[in-house]
């Protein structure tokens, strides 16, 4: 017969596997405070060096420029953002790698492929809206529409991992709507959506879950 | 003191088949190897937990092919929820009771 210590083990047992095989809680909060040093760092050096620190609101200062100046601005801005994209997520990777060999936890699993199909749904329309967005010459869209849909695929992914990715998510989604009404203020809203969310939300989840 | 160990089912004594229900019970569908490899326990092991909880009508086999790799689902079935949230019940009050 069973005794009581043999019943809680049982349930303890049953509640961390529960938990396990349906959140993806190798997601290190060292990933956010990364991604947001390189969300900032790629502002800083789109608008001090790129724009020339003229003006946050870089419509007006592009009015002033001849065609050729505006279209090598614009590809040098859109190699600083994809570059960001680049390393936030590979510090992501390498940060979820780090932590899951110290929980022992496996990486590849049947919920990370699910965390990551809902992320990418969202995350790939929005990657195709914004080089169409591109291609129809709305570029001043360009960074609220990432806001949005990043935000998006953070709550659709929310349902897989830690449910602060959700309210990340909701945080995002609506920095990016009040970017698309002062969408000339962009790279204010991008330091602020994946630089200062990031570095905070990455801070809260380093201490509550990893110290 | 009213301990319902009565309400324990017998077949989640054993760590194996708790631990399939509680995968089962959170995922819509589990595949053999990830079963395996979130449990830690042999092939022969595994498969023969299997078998008595589908005799009970606790879980559902799905025997499907990728490519030419045969790729076994297991799903719970409306029993096996049933049972195993009484049997987790019980545990709970078991354990609140004392």
């Amino acid at each position: 017969m069973n005794d009581i210590k043999d019943y809680n083990e049982d349930l303890k047992s049953i509640k961390k596997i529960m938990e396990e095989t349906s959140r993806f809680l190798s997601l290190s909060g060292l990933s956010g405070i990364f991604a947001g040093f390189i969300a900032l760092a790629g502002g800083a050096l789109a608008y001090l060096v790129i724009l020339k620190s003229h003006t946050f609101a870089y419509s007006e200062f592009f009015m002033n420029l001849s065609n050729n100046e505006t279209s090598s601005m614009k590809i040098q801005l859109i190699i600083v953002a994809l570059l960001v994209l680049i390393l936030a997520l590979a510090g992501s990777l390498y940060f979820s790698y780090r932590k899951s060999l110290r929980t022992g936890q496996k990486i590849w699993t049947p919920v990370s492929k699910r965390m990551l199909i809902n992320l990418l749904v969202p995350l790939a329309t929005g990657g195709i809206y914004i080089l169409i967005l591109y291609s129809k010459a709305q570029w001043l869209f360009i960074i609220p529409s990432m806001l949005i849909f990043y935000g998006l695929a953070l709550v659709s992914a929310g349902k897989f991992t830690y449910n602060e990715v959700f309210y990340l998510g909701l945080i995002e989604i609506a920095t990016g709507l009040i970017c698309n009404v002062l969408p000339e203020y962009g790279i204010f809203f991008w330091c602020f959506g994946f630089g200062v969310l990031h570095l905070t939300y990455g801070l809260l989840m380093y201490r509550k879950y990893e110290r | 003191m009213k301990v319902p160990i009565s309400s324990l089912n017998k077949l989640f004594e054993n760590r194996v088949r708790l631990g399939i229900m509680a995968i089962l019970i959170v995922n819509d569908s589990f595949d053999f190897n990830s079963l395996k490899e979130t449990l830690e326990v042999t092939d022969g092991n595994l498969a023969s937990h299997l078998k008595t909880l589908e005799d009970n009508s606790l879980i559902r086999v799905n025997k499907q092919f990728i490519g030419r790799k045969p790729n076994t689902r297991y799903s719970i079935t409306e029993t096996g929820s049933r049972a195993f949230k009484i049997h987790l019940d019980a545990l709970e009050q078991i354990i609140k009771s004392q």
